[in-house]
């Protein structure tokens, strides 16, 4: 049903390549190559997961998407228009529709500048035309919104929990009325139960206002439960993407099937046999490699 | 005899707010070669009630009660006598490795000073054993790295030098709080699936410290849950993934997203749950 659809960002072959420094004076330059030939298309209204282990390029590629690094080959096109070519105002137009959260809650918020200050912050950017009081106002709601009092509207960063702060960034995400967000392991720092409480609001949000997220994780069960489907990187490359249901019931890649053989189970008596199925998947891939 | 019996343990913080009070009652025995699970979230007051055991509190912290180590008292002992038991009876490893190794020493020189200040071993015979037991973490080609740089290493190589520098003294007991949290879901469960090994190897008593009741499923014999200073649940670790009997550890318990199991929503509890349960 979905598929029948247009989607709103279509990428393809989209690969990313750094230059590493030469090693000394007659060495050749080394290429890293991050994102290597990426496609994928993602529809309104879905959540797609991408996982993958530290250094396998999800969060390069996330960052590819909206030009915040650029790309070497390979497009990303949004709503009919793609990327790469977009003038800067076409830029500005972009990121009010694609917004992002980061993995750090307290890392990526302004030391010195309040709760309210900051997720009013991409309002004054994007909306200049929107007066204080309504600005104001906005913040307020936006603050309910993700569960934070507006009594808090004056508070810094650094008087929150690590929860608290991840909400502050999801309330400056959402407050341009965004079409995408991209969560770059937006849970993982946080503990099982205020996890628990993010993800659900995500999902919440999610189905209350219709945007699509790019949930980026390392952790394929957290994907599993927030992403009808999954792509799964590694070094740079896709190798497998699918409906969530499938690819975590019936995984085709030797990776993805390690990825799930490390999810513990809290179940004492299948962990013990998951721990044997781990030693043997790791010892067949030291043997390939 | 139990190797360790921790009997009403209370840590105190004082503020320039008052007192505030981490634990509150924190009592468990663990016998040689066994191994426990302290389970709770951030501000449960876990980590807290295992540095006081090492004397390892910030200044401003007091613990009182009782913590017996081998038949020995060795709660709130001057640091002098303490550093008998650290390292060479008791080993830790810590959360985050970049900040626990130094950064401007290699990995061999910060490996050898252990064994040459604790087993007064001559720096080539240091050499060799930290060699042997970088080898025993499964760190390949163990005999070129351990002259490498921490910042050399990835977080999993890094956390298994953590490990293999705490065992290098054949301690009795090792603490791990946190070992995995910074860690990647495959390293992860590298890293607790060595620790697994080594315990049967080393017969090392582990207690592992963790907010993720996952990862105690197939690794320790018990589990004690804590929640505001104080202990919810104290059982097998069997019986408590079988039937948890305390609405925390069963809120904890489906906070956890499974693969095999799908839910719609997940459990979160809350300091006002538990205030809604009369707990807290």
């Amino acid at each position: 049903m979905i598929e029948t659809r247009e989607p709103i960002l279509k990428v393809r072959d989209l690969a990313v390549e750094f230059t590493l420094g030469s090693n000394g004076l007659f060495g050749g330059k080394k290429i890293l190559r991050a994102v290597k030939g990426v496609s994928f298309d993602l529809y309104q209204g879905e959540t797609l997961g991408i996982v993958g282990e530290s250094g396998c390029g999800k969060s390069t590629l996330s960052r590819a998407i909206i030009r915040l690094l650029p790309a070497t080959a390979g497009e990303a096109v949004w709503l009919g228009r793609d990327i790469q070519k977009m003038n800067s105002n076409e830029l500005l137009d972009l990121r009010k529709d694609i917004q992002m959260i980061f993995q750090d809650p307290l890392a990526s918020l302004n030391p010195r500048m309040t709760a309210g200050d900051i997720i009013a912050e991409p309002l004054k950017i994007h909306m200049p035309n929107i007066g204080k009081a309504e600005r104001a106002v906005r913040v307020a709601e936006m603050m309910q919104k993700v569960g934070l009092l507006p009594t808090m509207i004056n508070k810094y960063p650094h008087e929150f929990s690590g929860g608290q702060c991840q909400r502050i960034g999801i309330a400056r995400a959402l407050i341009t009325n965004p079409k995408l967000i991209i969560c770059d392991e937006a849970v993982s720092a946080l503990d099982v139960s205020i996890r628990a409480q993010v993800v659900n609001l995500l999902m919440d949000l999610q189905k209350e206002l219709g945007i699509s997220l790019l949930f980026i994780s390392h952790d394929i069960a957290v994907v599993r439960h927030i992403a009808q489907r999954i792509m799964v990187l590694y070094f740079g490359e896709v190798v497998e993407i699918g409906e969530a249901e499938q690819v975590t019931m019936d995984p085709h890649h030797d990776y993805t099937k390690r990825l799930i053989a490390s999810v513990p189970v809290p179940d004492p008596k299948v962990e013990m046999e998951r721990r044997e199925e781990r030693r043997r998947l790791r010892k067949a891939a030291a043997k390939a490699a | 005899m139990a190797l360790l019996e921790v009997k009403n343990l209370k840590i105190d913080f004082l503020t320039h707010d008052g007192p505030v009070h981490a634990v509150k009652d924190l009592s468990y025995t663990l016998e040689k070669g066994k191994t426990l699970a302290i389970v709770g979230e951030s501000g449960s007051g876990k980590t807290q009630g295992a540095f006081a055991l090492m004397g390892l509190l910030p200044k401003n912290g007091r613990a009182s009660g009782s913590v017996m180590f081998d038949g020995k008292e060795i709660l709130n002992l001057p640091t002098r006598e303490l550093r008998s038991y650290r390292a060479e009876r008791i080993g830790i490893i810590f959360q985050d490795p970049m900040t626990s190794l130094n950064p401007y020493l290699r990995i061999s020189r910060q490996m050898t000073e252990v064994l040459e200040l604790h087993r007064g071993m001559s720096n080539s015979a240091a050499l060799a054993e930290s060699i042997r037991m970088l080898d025993a973490v499964r760190i390949p080609d163990a005999k070129n790295r351990v002259h490498m740089y921490p910042h050399e290493f990835s977080g999993g190589m890094r956390q298994r030098v953590m490990i293999a520098m705490a065992l290098l003294c054949s301690p009795e007991l090792l603490i791990a709080d946190e070992p995995t949290t910074a860690l990647d879901v495959t390293v992860q469960a590298e890293i607790i699936d060595l620790l697994v090994d080594l315990q049967e190897d080393f017969n090392t008593a582990i207690i592992l410290i963790t907010h993720d009741l996952g990862i105690v499923a197939g690794t320790c014999e018990d589990t004690l849950v804590m929640f505001d200073g104080r202990v919810m649940e104290y059982r097998k670790t069997a019986d408590i993934f079988d039937k948890p009997e305390h609405p925390y550890t069963q809120g904890l318990l489906a906070a956890v997203p499974r693969l095999d199991k799908k839910v719609d929503r997940l459990s979160t509890v809350s300091y006002e749950f538990m205030a809604a349960k009369g707990e807290a």
